[in-house]
């Protein structure tokens, strides 16, 4: 039998414990600000990464160079990524959807080559990224960070379990302020918008300013991902940052269905599930070396990811935008 | 067509990164290197003790990290014959003193059987090397970044006027063109190194060009061949099926996405990820021409850049072809009811496009280095240049593109070399708020 070598239980193990995650949490905040952006403003924005990266530098920095209490340290997070959001709108909101696309992608990865610069070593430590904030936060942990912690099959050690329950509670929290605002009257404009911009001006709305509101709260809500995972991880490095995680989050968001508010969660947890299986048992077929590594080699393994982020994404942008859950007519697909 | 051309590339690309890392392991393979500085004060030569130096594998594994000792050189023995990269950390150097070319750090060493490889570090002390403003600029400084910034600029172009013409025509931002930039500078390297070879396993031992590599300037030719080919087939099989379908614009807009990761990524996977260089024309010395000091291979690449770019033009101008093109790029329904073939202009755009990328990739590659994401990292100069120009607009593309190179070098003057590119991004966003349309562009093109 040549798949008798593989270990199943262990895949299934890790890929259990991958969807009820730190990662996965982290994709569905993410995902649930691009839910913001895309879903219900038809804000074209491919760099949420850029976002993500200010709430993690802005909190960790808050501590690390600033040295203050964790609780505004978050609001430092929200502060860099409301700055994020406005110096990406001010320029774009009033053009066509795809300059916000083009200059989102670009900030993105311009956060991400000052934060590792030399020039900037002396605030953000260069490639070696923030490391010396996590102590105010362990202070809060109510969990014992030795011991594992369960929850039916899966557990996780006690300092990342704190930061799983941070993570999937803003989860929640953020879903519920989406779900609360988009049924709102602020809602029902920032959609009308969506639907049909000159209709919207001819009633008195001032279109620009609400794309921007719409832009800064999923821009935060962004920031608060990469909170949660700077938590998680003790960690802020900005090579976790690059451009491609960014089209991570809009497959979570596809996946679910766009302009749904629970669409992030199942999305992140199925993305998770179905990457962490894949690369598993990508990797045993490797090391038990039923794939021979002359067609690819252990480290080879993890880019397999990407081509599935790739193909995936583009086969259900075309087959079924609407994804798992959503509706076609939900969908802002027209530049305008 | 085009599957069975990818699954040919894609044989050829394993193939490519099966024959790469060392054969047997040889005993005693090692890279080694001594690093020297000029005392800024006494002008003495002195070994710069202290350096961290990481050597990584093919693979992007690290093998070992180590410091110059107190002769300046260290010494990394090897796990065996290959090729390594080896990392400088050039904070470590000593105050004041910074490497000659950045862009040549890391250094990438193909060790032999048996050898002790050798990496060249050259350093120097205030002034040149670019970077961290202070001091005086001089006139050769400025000559010397300027003409670099026209080359970079003159590259630019070459992959915008693609980009700016497909979305003129079709109204498709293509993320995806930085990949096209990389695929030209890939299957230039991979001819360049293996030849026909490198599509038939067996034909290795063969003399060229079956077996071995070939001279880069037929490589590139092939390269162009094979961009335009690229170009014709992600038309053919994708985008025109999508159009017909009648996919909106912004879910094209993510299958570009979708399809550069995908392409970017079988990149990494067949060529890895340590940079490297083409066979023919690396080192080359500088000819000085009053304040600019050219290397020939520069000289020939803006020259080849030049005529390629006005060819363009005059093609856009003076055919019947290039006046379609423009047409449809200014007025799509108006130029269907004046029987123009709306569908065969932009398969052509995309196939000119591709050929036009693929060349600006292996000029860009042969000036700079060969890697596999360096299509990503142009296509966000590329994407200013083109909003500077005026989306849309072929010589704007040109115009603005020039402007960003220029820019780009210029600016080493006053900022870190390495933070060149976010003033390229600071120009986008301002040309955004004060003009729009760019520098060529119509006002009535911008929502």
């Amino acid at each position: 039998m040549l798949f008798a070598a593989i270990d199943w239980g262990f895949i299934f193990d890790q890929t259990l414990t991958q969807v009820f995650g730190l990662n996965a949490a982290v994709y569905a905040i993410a995902a649930i600000g691009l839910n913001v952006h895309f879903g219900y403003a038809g804000l074209l924005n491919f760099g949420q990464v850029g976002f993500v990266a200010m709430g993690a530098y802005g909190m960790g920095l808050s501590i690390t160079l600033w040295e203050l209490h964790p609780l505004l340290a978050v609001l430092g997070g929200m502060v860099f990524a409301t700055i994020f959001a406005l110096l990406l709108g001010v320029p774009t909101l009033r053009l066509r959807a795809d300059y916000l696309a083009i200059v989102t992608i670009a900030a993105a990865e311009i956060v991400r080559l000052m934060a590792r610069s030399t020039a900037l070593r002396s605030v953000t430590r260069g490639a070696e990224g923030l490391n010396e904030f996590i102590g105010p936060f362990r202070e809060y942990n109510p969990f014992n960070p030795s011991r594992a912690y369960g929850i039916g099959l899966v557990d996780y050690r006690g300092s990342e379990f704190f930061a799983i329950v941070i993570g999937w509670g803003v989860a929640i929290l953020a879903v519920l302020l989406v779900w609360t605002l988009m049924r709102s009257p602020w809602g029902r404009v920032v959609k009308a918008i969506r639907e049909d911009e000159d209709a919207a001006l001819a009633l008195g709305k001032n279109a620009y300013w609400y794309k921007m509101q719409a832009l800064i709260l999923g821009g935060v809500i962004g920031g608060f991902a990469g909170m949660v995972d700077a938590i998680g991880k003790a960690t802020v490095q900005p090579d976790f940052f690059v451009a491609p995680l960014t089209f991570f989050f809009w497959l979570v968001l596809i996946l679910g269905g766009v302009g749904k508010v629970w669409a992030p969660i199942i999305g992140s947890m199925i993305y998770w599930g179905l990457i962490t299986f894949v690369q598993n048992l990508g990797r045993q077929l490797v090391d038990q070396g039923i794939v021979p590594t002359s067609v690819m080699d252990p480290s080879q393994v993890d880019q397999i990811r990407f081509w599935i982020v790739g193909a995936t994404l583009a086969l259900l942008m075309v087959f079924r935008p609407q994804g798992i859950f959503g509706s076609k007519e939900e969908m802002a697909l027209d530049a305008r | 067509m085009r599957r069975r051309m990818m699954a040919m590339t894609l044989v050829t690309f394993v193939s490519l990164a099966v024959m790469l890392p060392g054969v047997a392991s040889a005993e005693g393979e090692s890279v080694t290197s001594t690093i020297r500085y000029d005392d800024p004060e006494s002008g003495e030569e002195l070994p710069a003790v202290g350096v961290a130096i990481t050597v990584t594998d093919a693979n992007g594994e690290i093998v070992a990290e180590t410091a110059t000792d107190d002769e300046g050189t260290f010494l990394v023995e090897l796990p065996g014959p290959g090729e390594y990269s080896v990392l400088l950390d050039p904070d470590t150097l000593p105050e004041g003193v910074v490497l000659r070319s950045p862009d040549r750090n890391p250094a990438v060493v193909t060790v032999q059987e048996g050898q002790a490889g050798r990496t060249i570090f050259a350093t120097t002390s205030g002034e040149g090397g670019g970077g961290g403003g202070g001091g005086g600029i001089t006139a050769r400084q400025v000559a010397q970044l300027t003409w670099e910034g026209l080359k970079l600029g003159l590259f630019i172009a070459m992959m915008a006027i693609g980009l700016s013409l497909i979305f003129g025509t079709t109204g498709l931002v293509n993320f995806a063109h930085g990949e096209m930039i990389g695929w030209g500078m890939l299957v230039a390297y991979l001819f360049n190194f293996y030849g026909v070879a490198g599509f038939v396993g067996f034909m290795h031992d063969l003399p060229a060009p079956l077996g071995a590599g070939i001279n880069l300037i037929l490589a590139t030719m092939i390269a162009i061949a094979g961009g335009a080919a690229l170009g014709w087939s992600l038309d053919r099989f994708i985008f025109a099926p999508l159009r017909r379908r009648g996919v909106t614009l912004i879910s094209q807009m993510v299958v570009t996405i979708g399809l550069s990761l995908v392409l970017r990524y079988l990149f990494l996977f067949a060529f890895g990820g340590v940079p490297r260089f083409f066979r023919d024309y690396t080192a080359q010395s500088a000819v000085s021409l009053g304040l600019v000091e050219i290397t020939p291979k520069d000289m020939f690449a803006a020259a080849l850049s030049i005529t390629v770019l006005v060819g363009v033009g005059l093609f856009l101008l003076l055919t019947r072809m290039g006046k379609a093109m423009r047409a449809v790029a200014d007025n799509r329904d108006l130029a269907e009811s004046s029987g123009i073939d709306v569908q065969r202009v932009i398969r052509f755009v995309w196939t000119i496009g591709g050929a036009l990328a693929a060349l600006g990739g292996v000029l860009l590659g042969l000036s700079e280095q060969v890697s596999w994401n360096i299509g990503f990292r142009t296509l966000l100069l590329v994407f200013a240049g083109v909003i500077l120009g005026g989306l849309g607009t072929a010589f704007g593309a040109l115009v603005g593109s020039v402007i960003v190179g220029v820019g780009i070098q210029v600016s080493t003057l006053f900022i870190p070399p390495e933070l060149k590119n976010v003033g390229a991004l600071v120009v986008l966003i301002l040309v955004l708020i004060v003009r729009p349309q760019g520098i060529l562009g119509r006002k009535e093109r911008v929502g």
